[in-house]
């Protein structure tokens, strides 16, 4: 079973979430959390447990070798990225525009520009009891999220089983990355918070998980400022709201240390218990 | 003539204040900017604007694959050259999955019967809007799932410095994209001054220091605003240390404060919303222009 945490708007708390979320299902049973947010990966911020295995993430890209080569130009022709350029007696690669889709190694007709690794980021994996922690982090430089935030799902479906709880902390927005990340969950929690901006970002989230086919339901973090707007909504279009937490400066303050929230906050005790129970009770998304 | 300048503010975390103080600078700098929104994926700003969305245009970028089931012989040679798994088999026939088709193209030169074609989708919407302060705002809206929001970025800064040149402007005002990828690159590349947003806590000072590297490539003077400072003062102190250790300008700290929320469901920003926190942030809008001579231009 796997369950997305995402949002439109970033800061609403996924990570926040995602942490507590995971950390309190592992205590009964097994549990995958995998940080999505490859850009800026914070949910190891808030785990604590021991590093069981890294890896070096690559990506493939061209390297032009010159022996062969007869200068037809026919890669730059096939290349809709820019990412392969013939000039003068040259061909240059620019590996941050390439999109890995190998057109220009496999269609060059004397195999000149053979496919290399170039590393863009490392998946660390990281255990304590029943908890598994996944975590990817991009390269500063590297343009492009979604090559790596792939090859973690895929890590972690290489790893774990399909009886085990995956939970996904996603990246912000809702374009191409949140896609990747939210592609093959069961299950989609959008967080968000009850303000104008957290309610226009959530319209946004909706809309895309609606357009991907996904069952979604709503958390609403800090809740008591701002106003209704964000129920409203969710009445009206009756998508439940799977819990609540409220608006507390000691959650921030708790949150600001790097610390988990449930074990020593009620109300958020009771909104990871709201959740987990939901999951429990809806497992027909699970295919 | 000199080269306009570029104030752009990015935070790498989302929900620091980000955009409720990007807002704030665009109320104070008043006609004198050209706003651009280059968050085009969650675009906020506009909440707080109130623009009249003047002039809108379609905007299209990339290919996407379309196969033609009449002229497809099911050969499969399309998906066996997809890196990126988008064309799955559905009911017999070889489709292509919008979401996941990255338009290298690939597929439409392998197929032996010419039975794709590819076109330029409409991934979004760009605006020029005249906002309640007066000035002009560039903004877009990102079409759901859509790549290329790099592009969007880069357009909307573009117009949003003809515009500024055009109109002798004192400068263009950006609300930066989250994160280090793409969108934020595109939202750095010819910045003047950098404003990061950030917050004392274990995420903020994390997040911080990766978008800081990014900005250090592009060799940007950088500014920092240090929002709800007072919710952990250890880290506070933290970020301090590493303010003065890379050479950022301090511009202000901003007390935790509920104001911050209140103003922006309010349909304000906070200078117009409260004195205390408004004054704060008015003396930091003071300093970037003092550090960037920023001068009206305006009688």
């Amino acid at each position: 079973m796997k369950i997305a945490i995402a949002s439109g708007k970033g800061g609403t708390g996924k990570t926040t979430l995602s942490t507590n979320l995971a950390s309190f299902i592992a205590e009964s049973r097994e549990c995958v959390l995998s940080d999505l947010d490859v850009e800026e990966p914070n949910s190891g911020l808030f785990i604590k447990a021991e590093l069981i295995h890294k890896e070096d993430k690559f990506k493939m890209i061209p390297e032009w070798e010159k022996s062969k080569c007869e200068l037809c130009g026919n890669c730059q022709t096939v290349c809709n990225f820019n990412a392969v350029l013939k000039m003068g007696k040259m061909i240059m690669v620019f590996p941050e525009l390439c999109h890995g889709c190998y057109a220009c190694s496999e269609l060059c007709p004397t195999g000149s520009l053979p496919m290399k690794q170039k590393k863009m980021g490392e998946l660390k994996s990281y255990k304590t009891g029943n908890l598994n922690f996944i975590e990817s982090k991009l390269i500063i430089g590297e343009e492009q999220a979604v090559p790596l935030i792939k090859q973690t799902i895929n890590y972690v479906d290489d790893n774990f089983g399909e009886d085990v709880i995956k939970i996904f902390d996603s990246p912000p927005g809702t374009s191409c990355p949140v896609i990747e990340a939210t592609r093959d969950a069961d299950f989609v929690i959008l967080v968000t918070e009850p303000t104008p901006f957290g309610l226009h970002d959530l319209k946004l989230a909706v809309e895309t998980v609606k357009q991907m086919n996904k069952s979604f339901g709503v958390v609403v973090n800090r809740y008591g400022i701002g106003n209704d707007g964000v129920e409203m909504y969710c009445k009206e279009e009756n998508i439940d709201i799977i819990a609540s937490i409220p608006n507390d400066r000691l959650i921030a303050e708790t949150y600001s240390r790097g610390e988990l929230l449930y074990p020593a906050i009620p109300s958020v005790k009771e909104a990871v218990i709201s959740i987990s129970e939901y999951i429990e009770n809806n497992k027909g998304w699970a295919k | 003539m000199g080269k306009v300048k570029e104030i752009v503010v990015i935070s790498g975390k989302g929900g620091t204040g980000k955009t409720s103080i990007t807002a704030s600078f665009a109320y104070l700098g008043g006609k004198e900017l050209i706003v651009a929104d280059c968050d085009v994926d969650a675009a906020d700003m506009h909440l707080l604007m109130a623009p009249d969305f003047g002039k809108s245009e379609d905007f299209y970028s990339g290919e996407l694959a379309f196969i033609d089931q009449d002229t497809c012989i099911k050969c499969g040679k399309c998906q066996d050259v997809c890196r990126f798994d988008a064309i799955p088999v559905i009911d017999t026939q070889y489709v292509v999955d919008p979401l996941g088709c990255e338009g290298c193209g690939y597929c439409a030169r392998v197929c032996p019967v010419d039975a794709i074609t590819n076109s330029e989708p409409n991934v979004g919407k760009s605006f020029i809007s005249g906002i309640r302060t007066g000035a002009t705002m560039v903004h877009a809206r990102l079409s759901i799932g859509a790549d290329n929001s790099g592009k969007l970025v880069a357009k909307v800064k573009n117009e949003a410095k003809t515009l500024a040149e055009k109109e002798n402007k004192m400068a263009v005002l950006v609300d930066g994209s989250p994160g280090v990828g793409c969108p934020v690159v595109s939202s750095l590349s010819g910045a003047s001054f950098v404003v990061l947003v950030t917050e004392p806590t274990v995420s903020g000072l994390h997040d911080l220091k990766r978008v800081y590297e990014l900005v250090k490539k592009f060799g940007i003077k950088a500014g920092c605003i240090i929002n709800k400072v007072d919710l952990n003062t250890d880290l506070s102190g933290d970020i301090r240390t590493f303010l003065k250790e890379e050479n950022i300008i301090l511009l202000s700290e901003i007390p935790y404060n509920v104001k911050f929320t209140e103003a922006m469901t309010d349909g304000k920003t906070i200078v117009e919303y409260d004195k205390e926190l408004g004054n704060i942030i008015s003396k930091s809008w003071e300093k970037i222009k003092e550090i960037e001579k920023l001068q009206g231009k305006l009688k």
